[in-house]
């Protein structure tokens, strides 16, 4: 993903098949352009006008928009594969893209394209002349140089420099000996928008400034050098006064003038630079990172703000955990942090350090990271384990983390040190609802064949700083068996603890053993209990391929099936479990009851990649309209990630009827004037020339009519965009003033109107009636007739809209 | 963008003993005099009245001491036998002590022979005491009887007779002048009355009795007896309050500190406990080399004089009290400096520019983060640093480890610095909570510097120390591996039998429900 900043303080960033349109004044994702069928490799605004876009994807098009509006302009097919986009001010009708070269693998050529100035939509874009040959695929490995005239692409130790007026091509080389600082390969390369001066960065994290590269033999290059590793990416300041680079210590530098070594840093950007981009006005600077994330930063190197989507980690190790108090998903976020991501917004809520520690970017240091994650049943207590990445003798603390209401986050109650001799395998709070917090139960397994109890300790010392704290109540093994996992029961009178083949079920009283479950060969894989009415029985997975089922009551094998299940996932709010199995390089999912030995749903072939995490996410109010195939997914929403790091999720309706209130939602915002405020101030105007010219009731209906949309507005608008509040004040003293006149039926339409157009998850049904509750309604009023039959007319055609979808979705 | 996080010192709890202000108050004495005395001391007395003097029987010599002097500054010797009980009067000028042959003798303090003798009892008297009239001296004797003198006659006014073992121990009611208790080894203690004829009120110890104590207050009783301290009610008839059981041997002695808060007692366990009154809890203890037959508290806790069955008078004397230091302070900026432009309220039209705050990082977290590992290994190396707060040095030590760069740091240094690291590492290696941490330091000291070994003595002596260290952990180690195996033997001897316990009452449950079932 690449990103641009167009001057009137838009960010445009590609995220896969879209372009997102991202208001740096306001920090909201303003718009979602999508219309692409694969991957999105470029995007360039349009030189000639500033409000247009050209992005090109791995489809083979290239598209004009106007991104303002989201609205596609142009198309051009050209056929093949386009990795990079690059646009330039003089070449009026071309752009340049990468191809890969036809017949040969892995070799790739800069080529023009000529855009035809014909009519309609959809274009060709077939005339192609090739400029460079033998280029990098990376969009980094091309640079245009000063107005266009010259054009350099490097790849390996070769730089190329191509001069379009004179039509020369010369190329440099350096030395492919290795060098102590490792090897010198070319990393990215940027022109001076205003010299004939080239920066290249390289693998060894030396940065070479070019002059005189018009000649062949007088060239001569000068050497920056502060990066310990690769420069992955340069660029300049509009005036070409600075240069800025980055790498993966994440550490923004910038270099004041090539002579004097004089730089500036930033440092601790939290991961490794992938991008820098400027804004054409050059009051901002941003910088895309390895994690998923955009950092802006102002002119003076000041840190601005982030944009943080789900953060990609390497290996996710602490599972997919739903925290109970915002329903947001939780799993390793940065290094050594916890990221709790919104699943509604699809944003990072916050990022919880645990480790508390400086994290180095170098490689071959063992970083302690994050392995296992638990919330209380209310998410008032959070437990975590971090151990360092040493296999034989990992380095182990487990923290408790009690919520604070009054700074709203997580606070360190408890830090245990080594709490197991090896790796834990599993954690898991005793979730008791209704008898609150006081009775909190932590158990840890361990590879130490263990596993441990914790529970809550009162200090009754008054001069302690906090009352609880956490200790070890109970430590039990079984035979000397590594500890695999662990479960409560729903009512936490039980206690289930695999060990290895064996599943051992204890008293949580008393602490005895209950009794034992076993189905040989094969170790436990995951054990879950049943729940509600199913509470009686316990499920196992063997990783020989068996899902079990063993009755608690008369401790027998109620019935097994062979599966290969590599994730169990019992639904918190049903009786539902889901299993994935991974059979033959695809994944299947399987949801039963653990009273019938059949599953009430299965999806073959779900995915290509491994599932290795799944986690039922409780919906905030139940879904309705699903129909029997997916009535386990009414309560709770399933989502899986993927070893490919993607989360997915299974959704009860189609795509298409999935768009589509995004779609209403669009139109909706594009009927609005353009700012709130001055919405606001329309109506004030309007309500002001009404009370001049005819008082009476009319004045009064329409007073009311508009208030409350009017309070609506200034309640959801950020407050930076608002005039003044002494300006507001008297509309909203107004607005709150009551009319001696009865609600109208009127006004109590027109409020339907504006929550079903706001509400996102809109059944039709609910549209109709409201359609026509304004339609009788608007027979009482004229005045207004014409506009709101204009507003029922598009309703009716979006309508229209709609049910051809459907309609096809049919077919 | 984050900052910079400073290292995190991993503060550990402080094991075994709290510091609470008891512990505080009782270890503000000075280190013992020792005073040998000619046999095992039976009884230590303070003079109610300053300059506070001690009256130390042992043997057949009554010694008296000062507040300082280590030589006793008065003897009274004229018994042919053994002395016991030599008891102050509570205006400090009479002395009273009972004898082997049965005699009591009453002295005055600055006098030499006796002012009278009390005969009457045939066997040896261990206890004698005066009543708070001050004209009048209980006894109690071998010869089972508890008797009461008048002392301008020098005759016995009564005697009782109802205990049936030696009498060893009493004391007399502060409150009411007639009332004194004596305690006996026929594991009784009574209280009589010097207006009737028998005991008023008995109560069995259940242990032979030691030592008695009432309570200034005169409402509670304190007995030791065996191992165990017991505290009764009197005004509720001798109703049992509270039984102590903190000795493992006999409990000697007892004693009230002079504001009845604390309860101590001594046992032949070599303990002395120190209980608080009020939660009956002990809340200190002090050791001692042999076993404690008496222990006195002089008013104000000013010494503890503890005797010793080998004759050996222990003296502790409390430190002076450390003067506030009252140095002149630094002179800081006026108060108006501080408050001044607080209270100032921005305009609507002003700009408010707000200042940063600044984070004061520590000298080795500077350094560390500018990456130089060295320098801030220097840092905590400092010896203020080193002997006070050792887990910072180790903190930075394991933080530079999990950088990768802590054998750099270790390496390239002098004599001087190397002799310091190995002190350090030699001194803490064997905690516990450094012990990880610490071991890679000494592999890689003993890596880094292994080619230079013999160059210098000092760092050959701090290696053979660190050695000598280890070599003494694993043996501890050995030890303690060894203690814990026999305890896994009684351990388990112990479930197994519980287990059959518990298998037994469960057939007993079965049976009993099918019983139940028969019945309905």
């Amino acid at each position: 993903a690449n990103s641009v900043v167009s001057p009137c303080r838009y960010l445009l960033y590609v995220s896969g098949d879209f372009v997102k349109v991202y208001s740096v004044n306001t920090e909201e994702t303003l718009r979602l352009i999508g219309g692409h069928a694969d991957l999105v490799t470029g995007i360039q605004l349009n030189p000639h006008n500033h409000m247009q876009l050209y992005s090109c994807s791995l489809d083979g098009t290239i598209k004009l928009w106007d991104f303002m509006d989201g609205i596609p302009i142009k198309t051009f097919t050209v056929g093949t594969k386009l990795l990079a986009l690059y646009t330039l001010a003089s070449a009026e009708d071309s752009v340049f893209v990468v191809i890969p070269k036809k017949g040969e693998r892995d070799t790739f050529q800069l080529v023009s394209v000529k855009l035809t100035k014909g009519v309609g939509q959809d274009l060709e874009g077939k005339e192609l002349s090739v400029v460079l040959d033998g280029v990098g695929s990376s969009m980094k490995h091309i640079a245009f140089g000063r107005e266009g005239a010259y054009v350099v692409s490097v790849k390996d130790v070769n730089l190329q420099v191509y001069f379009f007026k004179r039509k020369l091509l010369n190329r440099f080389s350096l030395s492919t000996v290795k060098t102590k600082g490792g090897d010198n390969r070319f990393s990215c390369v940027v022109c001076h928008p205003k010299e004939d001066c080239i920066a290249t960065g390289h693998a060894d994290g030396k940065i070479r400034l070019w002059r005189n590269f018009h000649h062949k033999k007088e060239y001569t290059y000068s050497t920056l050098h502060w990066h310990h590793d690769i420069v992955m990416d340069l660029a300049f300041t509009m005036e070409g006064t600075r240069l800025l680079s980055g790498g993966v210590e994440s550490v923004l530098v910038q270099w004041h003038n090539e002579s004097s070594c004089q730089k500036d840093f930033l440092p601790r950007l939290g991961s490794p630079i992938e991008y820098i981009s400027m804004a054409s006005d050059g009051v901002l600077c941003c910088t895309l990172h390895t994690d998923n994330r955009i950092s802006i930063i102002n002119s003076n190197l000041r840190f601005s703000r982030s944009i943080q989507g789900l953060i990609k980690s390497r290996d996710v190790k602490t599972g997919l955990v739903v925290d109970p108090r915002t329903k947001a998903l939780v799993l390793n976020g940065e290094p050594g942090h916890l990221q709790f991501y919104s699943l509604q917004s699809d944003q990072q809520l916050f990022s919880l350090d645990i480790v508390q520690r400086q994290y180095i970017h170098q490689a071959g240091l063992k970083q302690s990271d994050l392995v296992k994650v638990a919330f209380s049943a209310r998410g008032t207590w959070l437990a975590t384990v971090e151990e360092s990445e040493e296999v034989t003798d990992p380095e182990l603390q487990l923290k408790l983390w009690l919520y604070n209401e009054e700074i709203q986050s997580f606070e360190l109650n408890t830090r245990i040190n080594t709490p197991h001799d090896n790796h834990i395998t599993d954690m898991c709070f005793r979730d008791m609802d209704e008898l609150g917090d006081d009775s909190l139960i932590l158990v840890t397994t361990g590879r130490d064949c263990v596993f441990k109890v914790w529970v809550m300790v009162e200090d009754t010392d008054p001069e302690a700083q906090q009352s609880v704290s956490w200790s070890c109540d109970f430590v039990g093994s079984y035979h000397n068996y590594q500890a695999t996992n662990c479960c409560f029961s729903e009512d936490g009178s039980l206690l289930a603890v695999s060990f290895e083949e064996t599943v051992t079920v204890w008293d949580s009283l008393t602490w005895d053993l209950k009794c034992t479950f076993c189905h040989p060969p094969g170790n436990i894989r995951n054990i879950c209990f049943g729940r509600l009415t199913c509470s009686k029985y316990l499920i196992g997975a063997t990783d020989y391929g068996f899902l079990c089922c063993w009755n608690l009551l008369t401790c027998a094998l109620e019935w097994s099936a062979h599966l290969n299940v590599v994730v169990l996932q019992p639904d918190p709010l049903s009786e539902h479990i889901a299993a994935v199995s991974w059979l033959s390089k695809e994944s299947s999912l399987f949801v039963f009851k653990p009273n019938e030995p059949w599953p009430i749903y299965i999806q073959r072939n779900l995915c290509k990649e491994k599932i290795l995490l799944a986690a039922f996410v409780p919906r905030d109010e139940p879904e309705i309209a699903s129909s029997g195939k997916y009535l386990w997914l009414r309560k709770s929403q399933l989502f899986f990630l993927t070893d490919t790091q993607e989360l997915m999720t299974l959704s009860t309706t189609s795509l298409e009827e999935r768009l589509t209130p995004s779609s209403k939602q669009l139109a909706v915002e594009e009927s609005l004037p353009v700012t709130p405020f001055s919405l606001l101030l329309g109506k004030h105007r309007r309500q002001q020339a009404q009370e001049d010219t005819d008082p009476g009731k009319l004045v009064v209906h329409n007073k009311q009519e508009q208030a409350s949309p009017a309070v609506k507005e200034l309640l959801h608008t950020p407050a930076h965009v608002l005039p003044s509040a002494s300006f507001l004040c008297t509309i909203f003293i107004n607005s709150l003033l009551i009319s001696k006149e009865n609600k109208s039926a009127e006004e109590v339409a027109d409020e339907v109107e504006m929550e079903s157009e706001k509400a996102e998850d809109d059944s039709d049904e609910e549209d109709v009636t409201a359609m026509e509750q304004e339609d009788t309604s608007h027979m009482e009023l004229l005045g207004e007739m014409t506009c709101n039959l204009s507003k029922s007319q598009e309703k009716e055609l979006r309508k229209i809209r709609k049910m051809d979808y459907s309609w096809i979705s049919a077919l | 963008m984050a900052a910079y996080k400073p290292v995190v010192v991993q503060a550990c709890p402080k094991l075994g003993e709290r510091i609470t202000q008891d512990t505080l108050y009782w270890r503000g004495y000075k280190t013992p005099v020792q005073i040998k005395e000619f046999g095992a001391i039976n009884k230590i007395d303070f003079s109610p009245v300053p300059p506070y003097n001690y009256a130390v029987t042992a043997s057949s010599r009554i010694h008296i001491y000062g507040r300082y002097s280590q030589e006793p500054i008065k003897t009274f010797s004229r018994f042919r036998d053994a002395a016991y009980c030599a008891t102050y009067r509570d205006d400090g000028r009479l002395l009273v002590a009972g004898s082997e042959d049965g005699s009591i003798c009453l002295f005055d303090v600055s006098g030499k022979a006796p002012l009278r003798q009390f005969e009457g009892h045939t066997k040896p008297v261990h206890l004698v005491g005066f009543l708070s009239d001050k004209y009048r001296v209980f006894s109690g004797g071998d010869d089972y009887s508890s008797n009461l003198w008048d002392i301008p006659s020098a005759t016995e006014i009564i005697s009782y007779s109802e205990h049936t073992d030696y009498v060893r121990c009493g004391c007399a009611s502060k409150v009411n002048a007639d009332v004194f208790i004596t305690g006996s080894y026929d594991h009784t203690a009574k209280l009589f009355d010097a207006r009737t004829k028998s005991s008023v009120m008995t109560i069995e110890h259940g242990h032979p009795v030691e030592s008695v104590l009432l309570f200034p207050s005169g409402g509670l009783l304190v007995s030791a007896g065996g191992r165990y301290v017991k505290v009764w009610d009197v005004l509720k008839g001798g109703q049992l309050l509270v039984s102590l059981k903190n000795h493992h041997k006999t409990v000697t002695c007892l004693c009230l500190n002079s504001s009845g808060q604390r309860l101590l007692s001594g046992s032949l366990d070599r303990q002395v406990k120190i209980y608080s009154t009020t939660s009956y809890k002990v809340v200190h203890s002090f050791n001692y080399a042999t076993s404690i037959l008496s222990l006195a508290l002089s008013p104000e806790d000013e010494t503890i004089v503890v005797g010793m069955t080998n004759g050996v008078l222990n003296v502790k004397h409390r430190k002076p009290e450390e003067k506030i230091e009252n140095s002149q302070k630094k002179r800081q900026p006026a108060y108006r400096t501080y408050v001044k432009g607080r209270t100032y309220m921005p305009k609507q039209e002003d700009f408010c520019v707000s200042k940063p705050v600044k984070r004061v990082l520590r000298k080795y977290d500077k350094l560390l983060r500018s990456f130089q590992s060295s320098k801030a290994l220097d840092a905590v190396m400092e010896p203020p640093i080193m002997l006070h707060t050792p887990e910072v040095t180790v903190a930075v030590m394991q933080e530079l480890h999990r950088r990768g760069t802590l054998r750099s740091a270790l390496a390239g240094r002098d004599e001087k610095q190397v002799n310091l690291l190995l002190t350090f590492v030699a001194r803490r290696v064997i905690e516990p909570r450094f012990t990880p941490v610490l071991v890679t330091v000494a592999d890689m000291i003993t890596d880094i510097y292994q080619p230079v070994v013999g160059q210098s003595a000092v760092v050959d002596k701090q290696f053979l120390k660190l050695q000598q260290a280890i070599g003494k952990e694993i043996d501890y180690q050995e030890e303690l591996l060894e203690v814990l195996g026999m305890m896994d033997t009684l351990f388990a001897t112990f479930t197994k039998k519980r287990d059959t316990c518990l298998e037994d009452n469960k057939s007993n449950g079965v049976t009993e429900i099918i019983e139940t079932n028969r019945n309905y």
